[in-house]
C-alpha cells in the first residue's frame, strides 16, 4: 500500500482553507468590534436593560434619555472643549511643524542632529513630565485655561508632525520647487502652492493622528484642568462613583466622544490610506 | 550687449570643485549649447546662472546687470528641466499659467499668452488635461510652454530631451530649433548628447572637468578641434586615433604608423618639420575615407590598402573596421562600396581633414 496524498481533491482543500480563513477573520472582527457595538447599544438602553441577565443584545426601543441627560448641566459641552483643544492644537502644530520640516529638508537646518533631537522629544512619557508642567503652569497662571492645554498639546505634537512631514517633503521632487522659484514664487509661495498640495495625503494622515492624540489625552487634561476647561475624557471619569456608576451616562458620553473622530476618519479615509502607505514606501 | 556674461566663475560643492574658472559671453539671440561628459560641470554652470546654486567666485551678468545675489525669479530667466517639473495637481493650462499668476499678471493677459504658447507648441487641445494623462513628449511641450509664455530674456534648458526615446528626441529637437527661429530668444541648452549639440547650436561650449575645453561654431569644433578630447567627443562614429611618428617625406611631412605605413601630410603642415621623429597621434574621422579619390576635399589623399575585418551596414551607409598601424580603424563608406570581411580593398584617406595630436598634452598641432 503506497502512502498517497489525502483523498480530498485539490479544489475542496482550497475551499476548506478559504472558509477557515474567513471564519478566523469574522471572529477577529467580532472580538474587535463587539466592545464598540456594546457601548453603542448601551447608550440607547434603559438602566434596566443595561443590567439585565441574560444580556439584552438589542434594546426594545432606542432610548435617547441618556443623551438628553448630558445637555442640561453642560456635560456635553465638554465634547466641545475637547474639539477646541484638539482642533486648535492640531492646526497650529501642522502649520508650524510643516514649516519646520521644510526647513530641515530644504535648508538642512541644524544638520542631522537637530532632526534626531526633535524626534527624541517624542520619547518622553507624558506622565514623567506632567507634574513639573503643572507647577510651571501654576506659575504662569495657565491652569484650567484653553491656551494652556493648546500650547501643551501643540508642543507634544510638534515632534511627531515634524518627523512625519519631513518624510513626505523629502519625497517631493526638488525640481518642482526649483521650477516654481524660477517662475516667480517666493519660498512662502512655494510652500503654499507646491509643497502643501503635493504633500496633501501626508498632511491629512498626520493631522488625523495628531488630532487623535490630543483628543484622547487624559493625563494632561486631568492634572491641568479644574472646572472651566474639562475635556470629555475627564468628564467620563466623573460618572464613576464611589458606590455606583452611571453606566448610561458613561456610555452616552463615550459615544459622543468617539463620534467626531469617527466622522473625521470616515470622510478622510482615502487620504489616510494613501498617506500612510506613502510614508511607508520610499522613493 | 551680451545677454549673458560670465567672468571667472568658480563653484565648489564643499571641497569638490565643479566649475573651475569659466569665462563666457553669449550675445543676444544666440543658441548656445553647453556640452560635455557627465561630471564636467555643465549642469552646475546652468544652475548657477539660474540662481539655484551659488558661485563662490566670479560674476554673472544678465542683460548687463550683475545677478550674483539675485533670487532666481528676479534674474529674468525661464528654465526647462530634465524631468519636466510639471505640477501633477494642476491641469496643463494652470501649469503653463503658473509663473504668470505668481507675478500677478492680469487674468485676460494670462489667457491670451497661455493660448498663444499652446498654439505654438501644438498643445491647445490638451489644456484641460492633467500631466499624468499626457505622453512624455506632450509633457515636455508643456514644460517648454511654461517657459516661453514668460517672455524672459534668457531661456535655460537642462537636458530636456534625455528622458525621451530616440524618435521623440529627434522630433523635439526639431521643435526646439524651430522655436528658437520663431522666437529669436537667447537660449542656453545643456546636453551630454553631441548630436543635439551639433544640430541645435549656433555656438558649442565643450566643457571638461569644470573648464571650457573649446568654444565655437559646431563646424569649427568638428573641423578644427583644439584638443584630443574635442576631436574625440564630437562626431559619430568617433574619430579614429592611431599612434604614429612624424617623419620627413622629401618634400614635406608625413606620419609613419607602427606597421610602417606612411601617410603624407599636405603642404600646409610644413610647420611641423621641426618635430620630425616626434611621437604623435593621428586623428582621422570615419567619414574622411573614400573609395574614390575624387570625392575627397583636395590634393592630400593618401592611398591605403586595407583588409576588412568587420562590416556594419546601416542601410545607405556601411561602417567597415580594418587594422591600420596596429589599431582597429573604422571607415564610413557608401553601402555599395563596402566589401566582405576578409577582402582587401583600396582606400583613400583625406589627409587635409586629419589632425595631428601631441600625445603628451592632447593639443592638436
Amino acid at each position: 500500500m503506497t502512502a498517497a496524498l489525502p483523498a480530498v481533491p485539490m479544489m475542496r482543500r482550497k475551499g476548506v482553507r478559504l472558509a477557515l480563513r474567513y471564519l478566523i477573520a469574522v471572529l477577529l472582527v467580532i472580538v474587535f468590534l463587539f466592545p464598540i457595538y456594546w457601548l453603542f447599544m448601551m447608550s440607547f438602553k434603559t438602566p434596566g436593560e443595561i443590567f439585565a441577565y441574560p444580556p439584552v443584545w438589542y434594546p426594545k426601543s432606542l432610548q435617547l434619555k441618556s443623551y438628553i441627560d448630558l445637555f442640561p448641566n453642560g456635560d456635553a459641552a465638554t465634547v466641545l472643549n475637547s474639539l477646541i483643544l484638539a482642533g486648535a492644537s492640531t492646526v497650529i502644530a501642522m502649520i508650524l511643524g510643516t514649516m519646520a520640516a521644510y526647513s530641515l529638508v530644504r535648508f538642512k537646518t541644524g544638520g542631522e542632529n537637530l532632526a534626531v533631537w526633535i524626534i527624541s522629544q517624542r520619547m518622553v512619557p507624558p506622565i514623567a513630565i506632567v507634574f513639573p508642567v503643572f507647577l510651571l503652569y501654576v506659575f504662569f497662571g495657565w491652569v484650567d485655561t484653553y491656551h494652556g492645554l493648546i500650547i501643551l498639546y501643540t508642543a507634544f505634537s510638534l515632534p511627531y508632525v515634524i518627523w512625519m512631514m519631513r518624510g513626505y517633503i523629502e519625497d517631493i521632487p526638488l525640481e518642482l520647487e526649483e521650477s516654481a522659484l524660477v517662475d516667480g514664487c517666493s519660498r512662502w509661495r512655494v510652500l503654499w502652492r507646491v509643497v502643501f498640495p503635493m504633500a496633501r495625503s501626508g498632511l491629512f494622515a498626520t493631522a488625523v493622528f495628531t488630532f487623535i492624540f490630543a483628543w484622547n489625552d487624559f493625563i494632561f487634561a486631568l492634572v491641568l484642568t479644574r472646572t472651566e476647561v474639562t475635556t470629555y475624557t475627564v468628564q467620563v471619569t466623573h460618572y464613576f462613583g464611589g458606590q455606583s456608576n452611571f453606566w448610561s451616562k458613561i456610555s452616552a458620553m463615550s459615544v459622543l466622544g468617539t463620534l467626531p473622530v469617527f466622522i473625521a476618519v470616515a470622510t478622510l479615509q482615502r487620504y489616510l490610506v494613501r498617506g500612510i502607505s506613502m510614508g511607508a514606501v520610499k522613493g | 550687449m551680451a545677454d549673458l556674461k560670465i567672468t571667472g566663475l568658480h563653484k565648489r560643492y564643499g571641497h569638490v570643485p565643479a566649475v573651475r574658472g569659466i569665462d563666457l559671453e553669449v550675445p543676444s539671440g544666440e543658441f548656445t549649447v553647453l556640452v560635455g561628459p557627465s561630471g564636467c560641470g555643465k549642469s552646475t554652470l546652468l544652475r548657477t546662472i539660474a540662481g539655484l546654486e551659488e558661485a563662490q567666485e566670479g560674476t554673472i551678468e544678465i542683460g548687463g546687470r550683475v545677478v550674483n545675489h539675485m533670487r532666481p525669479r528676479d534674474r529674468d530667466i525661464a528654465m526647462v528641466f530634465q524631468n519636466y517639473a510639471l505640477y501633477p495637481f494642476m491641469n496643463v493650462f494652470e501649469n503653463i499659467a503658473f509663473g504668470l499668476r505668481a507675478r500677478k499678471t492680469p487674468v485676460a493677459e494670462i489667457e491670451t499668452r497661455v493660448r498663444r504658447a499652446a498654439d505654438m507648441l501644438g498643445i491647445t487641445n490638451l489644456l484641460d488635461r492633467l500631466p499624468r494623462q499626457l505622453s512624455g513628449g506632450q509633457r515636455q511641450r508643456v514644460a517648454i510652454g511654461r517657459a516661453i509664455v514668460r517672455n524672459a530674456r534668457l531661456f535655460l534648458f537642462d537636458e530636456p530631451l534625455s528622458n525621451l526615446d530616440a524618435q521623440l528626441r529627434d522630433e523635439m529637437r526639431s521643435e526646439i530649433k524651430r522655436l528658437h527661429q520663431e522666437l529669436g530668444r537667447t537660449m542656453i541648452y545643456v546636453t551630454h548628447d553631441q548630436i543635439e549639440a551639433m544640430t541645435l547650436a549656433d555656438r558649442i561650449v565643450l566643457l571638461k572637468d569644470g573648464l571650457i575645453e573649446q568654444a565655437g561654431s559646431p563646424l569649427d569644433l568638428y573641423e578644427r578641434p583644439a584638443t584630443h578630447f574635442v576631436a574625440g567627443f564630437l562626431g559619430s562614429p568617433r574619430m579614429n586615433f592611431i599612434p604614429a611618428k612624424l617623419a620627413g617625406n622629401g618634400t614635406g611631412m608625413a606620419v609613419r604608423l607602427a606597421d610602417g605605413t606612411t601617410l603624407p601630410l599636405p603642404g600646409n603642415r610644413a610647420g611641423l618639420s621641426a618635430s620630425a621623429g616626434r611621437a604623435v597621434t593621428l586623428g582621422i574621422r570615419p567619414q574622411h575615407f573614400s573609395r574614390d579619390a575624387a570625392q575627397l576635399s583636395g590634393p592630400g589623399a593618401a592611398q591605403l590598402s586595407v583588409k576588412i575585418e568587420l562590416v556594419q551596414p546601416t542601410g545607405a551607409r556601411a561602417f567597415i573596421t580594418f587594422p591600420l598601424g596596429g589599431t582597429p580603424v573604422m571607415a564610413e563608406l557608401a553601402a555599395h562600396d563596402a566589401r566582405e570581411p576578409g577582402e582587401t580593398i583600396d582606400l583613400y584617406a583625406d589627409m587635409n581633414r586629419a589632425v595631428v595630436i601631441d600625445p603628451e598634452g592632447g593639443k592638436v598641432l
